[in-house]
């Protein structure tokens, strides 16, 4: 939309400003994935990161940020074979991670 | 030096013959006190030996080694190479060395310089350190630069070499939670020098964050991206496997793209990590002076950072965390400071 | 003969008639609740030499508690103190008023209550001999009271470390058994103090307390007696004591063959109400042992589940080591039912396609021998891998790497969390993989991933673990080695040692190499390497602490090398600080020794 000669279009910026409810609970029943630094090794090691949208950093970014919409059901493909575990330099338990994103993503979707 | 073992009191006994103990031996002795340093090496220099330059001025770690050397007043310090000290104690007011074979060193003061070891590769498996060839780690790779001659296994000259950050830092399942602070560097480093002997290879580095924090070493990155075009990959390396013509497959995420890579170079370096030598573990957890990674902890960073729980007991050196060589010199001169007040205000009283 | 009536008797009667009412009610639910094919299964054997085995075990475990007395010795004399005390005394004072009756038929609760009733009237058999024998009997069961006192008290006399926590209707139920045998003992004495009527321990302690107003104390005590069988009898459905007839409908089914399957039944309600909470899982459970969490035990989970208040983190912090099921009496399959409840927590599947991309067939015309499936942990323990090709290469062996590609997964992990929708398709994928490879041998390198092809698949080929393959090839000379006295302590992974019973093949491919050190607690008893895949509540230092336990265990004797035959539990080994001890896979010491 082009009025008064400058565009009203929706940026693409996100605002970090307060903290969401995923986030809040994620953290709480799961306080390690609160260590991730975002090396990647999960997501290097993961066969359905090979072949899927599904990354266990990015969802934890997106969680983090409020932005959990984002991640729809790639979740899905996660075969909770334990290899990012393993892997992992700051031991997050991403496996409990995974889990409970699913149990948080259901919940908001029973609630919409 | 290598004079006999004298059994009679010194002033101060310094274990460990590396960079730190031979510049506190040096400081010493040139403020007067009577100096006997204790290697267990068949040669002084410790860890400056393995080393052929140093970043990030690449100046030759032989000189640096030589220079110490030199300083060291002939009449006042005496190293003692090839001797093992097997446990320290206090006894009668003085610290005193037991030997390997069984003599009995005694001084007013002790300095503990057995500084680090190199992180075992092979405890990360997952690189495959000893399982596949051609997975070196950077010590390994120095000693090739060193010659001039960096080559595979089986003796072809490399065309690409990977670099993995942090194998044994920041990586709980070893147990070293801390940064060991050299490594980024050394790796740049590595690299500009792989590369002016190999013009034709290409070079990757992975890498979780890139800590650059000593003067000069930014630039040195800079020019390592700029002159020497080595490409950085923002992830951690989780797995390495031997490709179908035996080169070494690597798999990772590039973060920044979230999107994994895979790869398959000639060379894959790992740059292992600093961890307490076996001697400074020892020490340490013996005299009850261990942080939780078994390096020496003094008795206070900020005001006495060389002095530690025992009076008389000082350390100096990366035995107490990764330090680079300047910072290691520095801080065995600050060491000679703090041994030389605590044995003038021994004899004033 | 004088009236065999009494108003307090009301209380008993109503009790123990409710009692039946609900334990019948119970047992139609369970039965009917059952599956299908658990059904078919009774029927099919109930009339068969396994009832009649079914019998002698009830007579051995429910009576004679022949398991508890294996472990722990005076827990067992505790338990058939009870049981079989009881039991004895109910049979032995049916004859007794039988006989004083004259008829078969006398009133129902003549039997309990039969020192008040009887009128001094001794014209049948034996009397005197029936008094004494009732009186053994009473003392042999209040000695086993008086042991639950001081379990209670402290546990570690009856060789326990730790004992079950209860609820408060728990302690109710307990409280009250405690106090029927007391009761009758009083009641008895007091009655015997007035028509001296009692044995050598009732007349005894009667005498004793002559000095009380016995006429009047009488009929209180037996009220007292007859309410607190009472109490304990409207207790019994609701609490642990609901073992006593559970276990014996348990071994009925489990000699018919009813199994647990994959998700909640009947069956799982008998196992999980067959639990006596004796507690004997909590001290054999690397949780409480090595990392000192004391709240989700077996026991603790069993009990959650059957009241209907189970967390996720009770449900989800087990390792499924299986030492627990291995310990149990009663032989309850907790680390199923353990899947079977995470499986609830989860939302159920939506009949969607998860893993589409899998590989659907094999990427080359080849049909192999041997398949060989390393497993996704393998692929983080190169050594393994490596050693595995190069034995294969020796061997002579024509062989596919399955998932050199390492993008396949057996699906095992997902159905220790009750993911069990997206393990069939997993397990669906694979197999048809394997199947059309037309080999005629699976070899893999990963005990989970072997349990799953042995449990769950359904292939064209056997299956073999590598320390099995191993063994072969050196029986069938198609390896040879070099032995040398390197010394090795054993690890048994617990998926291949609990849960596939393959303790014999590792042992015998490191005595053909080696010198075997002896491990304390090994085989059926080995220790968890703490990092098992089937836990997702343990944070990593607990799960090091577990570990750290194992390494001092197995290093007890000082082995050059602790060998293991899993790749997790070797990766969690190897980053272990607690032993300075090389830690290597069968695989890799047998390629090292290669000739």
């Amino acid at each position: 939309m082009k009025a008064f000669g400058f565009n009203l279009q929706k940026t693409r910026t996100f605002f970090i400003d307060t903290r969401t409810e995923p986030d809040r609970t994620l953290s709480r029943k799961v306080p390690s994935f609160r260590q991730c630094m975002f090396c990647g090794s999960c997501a290097g090691t993961c066969s359905a990161n090979s072949h899927t949208p599904f990354n266990i950093l990015r969802y934890n970014l997106l969680f983090r940020h409020g932005m959990q919409e984002e991640i729809a059901d790639a979740l899905d493909a996660c075969m909770l074979c334990g290899k990012c575990s393993i892997v992992c330099p700051r031991g997050v338990n991403t496996r409990a991670m995974i889990m409970e994103m699913r149990n948080e993503l259901q919940a908001t979707n029973d609630h919409a | 030096m290598d004079a006999q073992l004298s059994n009679q009191p010194m002033d101060v006994l310094i274990i460990g013959g590396g960079p730190a103990g031979l510049e506190a031996a040096g400081r010493l002795a040139q403020a007067g006190f009577h100096v006997q340093l204790l290697e267990k090496e068949a040669l002084p220099g410790g860890k400056l030996n393995q080393w052929d330059k140093l970043f990030p001025d690449f100046h030759d770690a032989k000189e640096v080694k030589e220079e110490l050397l030199r300083k060291l007043p002939q009449d006042r310090v005496s190293v003692h190479c090839g001797t093992e000290v097997r446990q320290l104690r206090r006894e009668d007011g003085l610290w005193t060395a037991e030997t390997a074979d069984g003599q009995h060193l005694q001084a007013s003061a002790m300095l503990l310089t057995t500084g680090f070891e190199p992180f075992d590769a092979k405890r990360k498996e997952e690189y495959g350190y000893r399982i596949y060839p051609n997975v070196i780690t950077s010590v390994e790779l120095e000693q090739m630069i060193g010659e001039g001659n960096i080559r595979t296994t089986e003796g072809k000259v490399p065309q690409s070499i990977a670099y993995i950050q942090c194998v044994g830092s920041r990586d709980e399942k070893v147990g070293n939670h801390y940064c060991s602070v050299n490594c980024c560097i050394c790796a740049v480093k590595q690299s500009i020098e792989a590369k002016q002997l190999l013009p034709e290879v290409r070079q990757y580095c992975f890498y979780m964050d890139l800590r650059m924090t000593g003067q000069h070493f930014e630039e040195r990155y800079r020019e390592s991206q700029e002159k020497h075009h080595v490409n950085f990959i923002r992830g951690r390396v989780s797995e390495t496997a031997l490709s179908q013509d035996g080169r070494i497959q690597i798999k990772a995420e590039d973060t920044l793209l979230s999107r994994p890579v895979k790869m398959e170079v000639d060379l894959l370096v790992l740059m292992v990590g600093m961890e307490a030598s076996p001697s400074t573990k020892q020490f340490a957890q013996e005299l009850g002076i261990a942080d939780p990674y078994g390096f020496y902890l003094s008795a206070d960073r900020e005001s006495a950072d060389n002095a530690t729980a025992h009076p008389g007991l000082f350390v100096a050196g990366s035995g107490k965390r990764p330090l680079s060589i300047p910072k290691t010199l520095k801080d065995a001169d600050a060491a000679a400071w703090e041994i030389a007040a605590y044995l003038n205000n021994r004899t004033t009283k | 003969m004088s009236s065999t009536y009494h108003p307090f008797v009301i209380p008993f009667c109503a009790g123990a008639l409710l009692l039946f009412a609900i334990l019948i009610g119970k047992c139609i639910l369970w039965l009917h609740r059952m599956s299908r094919t658990q059904k078919k299964q009774c029927l099919k054997r109930l009339i068969s030499l396994k009832t009649i085995a079914a019998f002698w075990e009830c007579l051995r475990e429910c009576l004679f508690h022949r398991n508890i007395f294996k472990r722990n010795f005076v827990l067992g004399y505790m338990h058939l103190s009870f049981a079989l005390g009881w039991f004895l005394l109910i049979v032995v004072g049916k004859a007794e008023a039988s006989c004083y009756s004259h008829t078969f038929w006398e009133d129902p609760w003549m039997a309990i209550f039969f020192r008040y009733f009887e009128d001094g009237n001794t014209n049948y058999f034996m009397p005197q001999l029936f008094t004494f024998v009732m009186d053994l009997l009473l003392a042999w069961i209040l000695s086993g009271i008086l042991l639950a006192w001081c379990k209670r008290l402290y546990s570690r006399l009856l060789g326990m470390r730790k004992t079950t926590r209860h609820t408060w209707y728990d302690r109710l139920g307990m409280i009250s058994l405690w106090c029927i045998f007391p009761c009758r003992l009083l009641a008895e004495s007091v009655t015997a103090s007035v028509r001296h009527n009692g044995g050598w321990l009732t007349q005894t302690l009667g005498d004793a307390l002559a000095f009380l107003p016995s006429e009047q104390l009488q009929l209180p005590l037996w009220w007292l007696y007859s309410s607190v069988l009472c109490i304990f009898f409207l207790c019994l459905p609701f609490t642990r004591y609901m073992h006593i007839f559970a276990e014996v409908l348990l071994v009925f089914l489990r000699k018919w063959g009813v199994t647990e399957e994959e998700t909640l039944t009947g069956y799982t309600q008998v196992e999980t109400n067959a639990c006596s909470r004796c507690g004997i899982c909590i001290d054999v459970c690397p949780l409480n042992t090595a990392a000192n969490i004391q709240n989700v035990q077996s026991v603790y989970f069993i009990r959650d589940s059957r009241q209907g208040v189970l967390s996720e983190e009770v449900a989800n912090n087990c390792l499924l080591c299986n030492r627990c099921v291995e310990a149990c009496p009663v032989g309850i399959q907790t680390t199923l039912i353990r899947q079977i409840r995470r499986g609830e927590q989860k939302q159920a599947g939506n009949g969607k396609a998860y893993y589409t991309y899998l590989p659907q067939a094999l990427p080359q015309e080849k049909r192999p021998k041997v398949v060989y499936f390393a497993g996704c942990m393998s692929h983080l323990t190169g050594g393994v891998i490596q050693s595995m090709l190069r034995i294969f290469e020796k061997a002579g062996e024509d062989y596919l790497f399955l998932d050199q590609d390492k993008n396949l997964c057996c699906g095992r992990p997902l159905r220790q969390q009750g993911y069990t929708e997206q393990a069939d398709q997993m397990r669906n994928a694979l197999e048809k993989l394997i199947n059309g490879s037309g080999a005629s041998l699976l070899v893999t390198s990963c005990p989970i991933c072997y349990h799953a092809f042995k449990q769950e698949y359904r292939l064209d080929m056997p299956v073999m673990h590598h320390t099995e393959y191993l063994r072969q090839c050196l029986a069938q000379h198609k390896i040879t080695v070099t032995a040398d006295a390197t010394r090795y302590a054993y690890h048994d992974p617990c998926e291949l040692g609990r849960g596939e019973r393959i303790y014999q093949e590792p042992r015998e491919v490191l005595a053909a190499i080696g010198i075997l050190c002896t491990v304390s607690e090994e085989k059926a008893d080995a220790l968890c390497c703490g990092h098992s895949l089937g836990n997702t509540a343990l944070n990593s230092a607990q799960k090091n602490l577990i570990r750290d336990e194992a390494m001092r265990t197995l290093c007890a004797d000082h082995p050059d090398v602790l060998a293991t035959a899993c790749p997790l539990c070797k990766k969690a080994f190897t980053c272990g600080q607690a032993e300075k001890v090389a830690v290597k896979d069968i695989a890799e010491i047998i390629a090292e020794h290669l000739n």
